[in-house]
């Protein structure tokens, strides 16, 4: 496609589908190692779209693709409809916000944040009452003739936004904007970047290595492990239906107990009659409900993986999977106990610290409501049930 | 702001063409070219060139007239120059005059570093005293001190008790010694800013460790400072070679490399064979020496950098 | 910060803390006078510092003002034994016959034409290819940089009369030409600009790219401004290499009108015994920009020249 095409074809699609970003098979490699790994995510229009993962997973990788910093070895980036896989990023209508901030030290906020209009031959009326709206938005009208380094951490991170929405681009990339702020702060700014991506409706792709933004930002979430996208969807989906054990053991504070189960020979394959209780972890029998169990033996696997959340798990005398205990750590709020099953697997349990607590050593049952189990492949983590 | 109005920042957007990261691979690279290519006419034609040539010209021989043919000597020139009497004393000169500037120099400098690393009032002016020889350039300095030296009137003249004798600067016992005299004293504030710099990088926390285990300043010094100096040390060794190696200046504004040739260093040597000899061949040779020798020092100094010369802390 | 590092204060060791020790087990009385010994000791081992420093500095300084004294003075009170170590009738016609009649005037204008020619030059080479080669990918661009520093490697000691000849063959002879273009380039400058460039924080590139800024307005509005440091450093570096050359002006000029200063001392130089006063006060018309620059950028100069060092 010759490039006046491209634009042509940009600028009628633009009325429609201006914000929505499409990866389609994007796949970045640096010598030998995989940074991206085939990525295909859609985001639409306006939609908060949270890329969360471990650091070195490419999801910043995979950003800086969106942004035009990089450029993949395979795949397409569409913006609005239109490719722009190998469009400048100077070209494709989106702004960004840095970890680091990246403000130019020697200019004060006003320059700042007039930088990118400035290089845009913006007409000098347009350009200051862009900086004024985008400055009173962000509250930084005081500070325009400072520089950056006579302000705080939050009023830095404040002007990295402000200089990304004077444009009002079609796309907002940020890249763990929040992580150089301390506790306190983050919660806070947290709030009002949720809020401002609301009014404004501008499509908004966030990276963070940080669950709990992950979960109380993003209309959906897009994990990805080791270069490889895992699973898409809303943060209670995410959070309820991980899609591998990778998803399960990444999201949720502790993690979610991964227990290694086998699956008794003679079961296999014969799902019509089923045992409940045919999973065995070590030499105990693991109690799962029957559909799964189905499930499992239905995968023709002699190996499966049992996930219970921590928060789900039942301290019980008698019944259940036997542990012993051994670590207690205490958080003030909750407690979390870490057993050890009988061939030496760990389950962490969160309990009440109102409760009697049991001591390291004790010997304990663990039970859980069977609706709280998830069960993935042995061989390749993927969710087998529900 | 809405997103209906027309964003002031992608309003040209439509219309213009998209930029590609291939096309700017090529616009780069052809930038790329044109932001060297000055500094790189330069380099040819003013350094590569000539150096080149140089080691060419040393090949033939230089004929006695100008307008007949250069012959050609292949290495027989640089094998009688090389072990001429003339180039042996020159490089003598040249070596003697290293080893009265260099660490004379740097003992200086670092003298007075130490005795200006003190926190008084008043201690910028002493700093700004002992840097103030950076601003005399090498002709200024010769220039003073051809003056004090002036047999008839010289201030120095008279306090050496050498009044109605020949200058100091035409005796050819003491002629290279005051030379080299006149170098230190013009890079003594070289010497000085860099002995400085060397000092104030070495960690206060190590210095206070010391005087904790009882070491007094003098202990101090041997024992902490000397060694965390040695990096500066060195490298103001190498730099200060090189620095002499070219001296020029002040053996044509002092003595014009006598008497009795006691002070034709190897670059006055050179500026002799071409301007007064004629002889481009044996100034070609002589450059090629030099460029040797300055090769050697400048190795000893990336050896040094590799090796880093410093205390891991 | 350690306070006593020096020659004097290494004489009596530390006699401050023992003294304070020993006051603890005397009597009161005893205590005061003590005291008032310590700060006594303290006194006199303050006026020793100084007047080391003082010492050294007398004698480094000497040379220069000496020559200042006698440029203030007549010829035959120069030659006048005892010398006159404080001019109480100071005469300051010597510098004007220096700047009129000895043309220093004239000397000190083309040395700065050259100076200022040659460090606008430098820098502007030297941010151009700097920037070529810390913000471009080009194919050779290793080899290219590998030549570049490899120019640091050779002197122009060692190629001066080649140069020279270079000049005549150019018909540039006795010209501004000759006494600047060879040193328009310099691959210490790019080099050390380059580390500058480098050390900024690569986020800013990236952030300027998304704000639209091609490579000349990052260069000219982000990356020189923050690199102002370093390149002072070269220009400073580069004046005082370039006011002070003297082996190069010497053999591609022989026209008056474009001497240098530094080769106008050496005319100066040789000027007679009753003009000597002359010869000094022209000795430090020449050195005057350099010391002027010392002191109002002694910062900026200090790095270049200790940056220059580690080129060597």
């Amino acid at each position: 496609m010759a490039r006046a095409d491209v634009a042509a074809e940009r600028s009628a699609s633009r009325a429609t589908s201006s914000g929505s970003v499409t990866l389609s098979g994007v796949t970045r490699r640096f010598g030998d190692m995989v940074a991206v790994d085939g990525l295909d995510i859609d985001v639409a229009d306006g939609e908060f779209l949270v890329l969360l993962g471990p650091s070195g997973c490419g999801k910043s990788t995979a950003l800086r693709m969106i942004a035009g910093l990089d450029v993949p070895d395979e795949g397409t980036v569409a913006i609005g409809g239109v490719d722009v896989t190998d469009v400048l990023a100077s070209d494709r209508d989106v702004a960004m916000v840095f970890q680091s901030y990246a403000l130019y030290p020697h200019m004060t906020v006003r320059r700042n944040i007039e930088f990118p209009l400035r290089n845009r031959k913006v007409p000098r009326a347009d350009r200051d009452s862009a900086v004024a709206e985008a400055s009173r938005m962000l509250g930084l009208d005081d500070l325009l003739d400072r520089r950056p380094s006579q302000l705080s951490g939050g009023q830095r991170q404040r002007v990295a936004l402000a200089r990304a929405v004077v444009r009002q681009p079609a796309v907002f990339l940020m890249d763990e904007p929040l992580s150089n702020l301390d506790a306190k702060l983050r919660v806070q700014t947290r709030a009002e970047l949720i809020e401002l991506q609301r009014r404004l409706a501008v499509t908004t792709i966030y990276v963070t290595h940080d669950q709990v933004e992950a979960m109380t930002m993003g209309h959906r979430i897009a994990v990805m492990v080791a270069g490889v996208l895992q699973q898409v969807g809303p943060p209670g989906e995410v959070y309820d239906k991980p899609a591998n054990v990778f998803v399960a053991g990444f999201i949720g504070n502790p993690p979610m107990n991964l227990l290694t189960a086998s699956v008794p020979s003679s079961a296999v394959g014969k799902s019509d009659d089923v045992d409940p209780a045919a999973l065995m972890v070590g030499p105990d029998r693991v109690m799962v409900p029957a559909a799964l169990a189905r499930a499992a033996v239905d995968a023709t696997e002699t190996e499966v993986v049992v996930g219970v959340r921590p928060e789900n798990v039942r301290l019980a005398t008698d019944e259940g999977l036997p542990v012993t205990v051994t670590l207690i750590e205490s958080l003030g709020h909750e407690r979390h106990l870490v057993c050890a099953t009988a061939d030496g697997q760990s389950v962490i349990v969160r309990v009440d610290p109102s409760v009697p607590q049991p001591h390291p050593g004790d010997p304990l049952c663990l039970a859980w409501n069977p609706e709280d189990v998830h069960l993935f492949s042995g061989a390749d983590g993927r969710r087998l049930a529900p | 702001m809405t997103r209906d109005a027309v964003a002031p920042g992608s309003e040209h957007l439509p219309t213009a063409r998209l930029r590609t990261h291939r096309g700017r691979r090529r616009r780069d690279a052809a930038l790329a070219y044109l932001l060297v290519s000055p500094s790189l006419v330069i380099f040819t034609v003013f350094v590569a060139y000539p150096f080149g040539r140089n080691i060419w010209l040393g090949l033939y021989r230089t004929p006695p007239f100008p307008g007949l043919p250069r012959r050609y000597a292949a290495y027989e020139q640089y094998q009688q120059i090389l072990t001429s009497p003339e180039f042996v004393a020159s490089l003598r000169t040249t070596a003697l005059f290293l080893l009265m500037t260099v660490p004379t120099g740097l003992a200086l400098g670092l003298l007075l570093a130490v005795a200006a690393h003190q926190r008084l009032r008043g201690i910028a002016i002493y700093r700004t005293i002992f840097s103030s020889t950076v601003a005399t350039s090498i002709a200024v300095a010769s220039v003073i001190f051809f003056t004090l030296l002036n047999p008839q009137v010289g201030l120095l003249t008279w306090w050496l008790g050498r009044e109605g004798q020949p200058s100091v600067l035409a005796d050819p016992q003491w002629a290279l010694v005051a030379v080299s005299g006149v170098t230190v004293w013009q890079n003594l504030g070289l010497s000085f800013i860099l002995m400085s710099a060397g000092l104030q990088a070495v960690p206060d926390d190590l210095l206070e460790a010391a005087s904790v285990d009882g070491a007094g300043p003098w202990s101090r010094l041997v024992n902490v400072t000397l060694p965390m100096l040695s990096p500066t040390l060195f490298f103001s060794a190498v730099v200060g070679g090189i620095l002499s190696l070219q001296a020029f200046g002040q053996i044509d504004l002092l003595t014009e490399g006598g008497p009795l040739r006691k002070t034709n260093v190897l670059v006055y040597a050179m500026y002799d064979a071409v301007f007064r000899q004629n002889n481009e061949g044996k100034a070609a040779v002589l450059s090629v020496a030099l460029f040797g020798l300055t090769l050697l020092l400048t190795l000893v100094q990336i050896r040094l950098l590799e090796r880093r010369v410093t205390y891991e802390r | 910060m350690n306070a006593e590092p020096t020659s004097a204060s290494s004489e009596e060791p530390a006699t401050g803390e023992t003294a304070l020790s020993e006051t603890a087990s005397t009597g009161t009385s005893t205590v005061r006078s003590r005291r008032r010994r310590n700060r006594t000791v303290a006194r006199l081992r303050l006026a020793a510092r100084y007047l080391v420093l003082t010492a050294l500095a007398v004698v480094i300084f000497f040379p220069i003002y000496i020559t200042v004294v006698n440029s203030l003075l007549q010829p035959e009170q120069i030659a006048a034994r005892p010398p006159t170590l404080f001019p109480t009738d100071p005469d300051w016609s010597s510098y004007s016959t220096a700047w009129s009649q000895g043309h220093l005037g004239r000397y000190l204008m083309n040395s700065f034409v050259v100076t200022v020619l040659i460090v606008a030059g430098q820098v502007v080479t030297s941010v151009l290819a700097a920037y070529a080669f810390a913000f471009l990918d080009f194919p050779f661009r290793r080899t290219l940089f590998v030549f570049f520093l490899a120019t640091m490697m050779i002197p122009f000691e060692v190629t001066f009369f080649t140069n020279q000849a270079t000049i005549v063959s150019l018909g540039w002879y006795d010209s501004y030409l000759a006494l600047t273009v060879p040193f328009l380039a310099t691959g210490f400058g790019a080099f050390l600009i380059r580390q500058s460039f480098l050390a900024l924080p690569p986020q800013l590139r990236d952030a300027a790219e998304l704000d639209g800024a091609g490579h000349w307005r990052f260069l000219t509005r982000v990356a020189v401004p923050l690199a102002r440091p370093g390149i002072a450093a070269l220009a400073l570096f580069s004046f005082f290499g370039a006011f002070n050359q003297y082996l190069w002006p010497l053999i591609v000029t022989r026209d008056e009108r474009l001497r240098t200063v530094q080769i106008g001392l050496k005319y100066l130089r040789g000027s007679q015994i009753d003009q000597i006063n002359v010869t000094f006060a022209g000795t430090i018309l020449a050195a005057l920009p350099l010391f002027v620059l010392l002191i109002v950028f002694q910062k900026q100069l200090v790095r270049g020249l200790t940056a220059g060092a580690v080129k060597g």
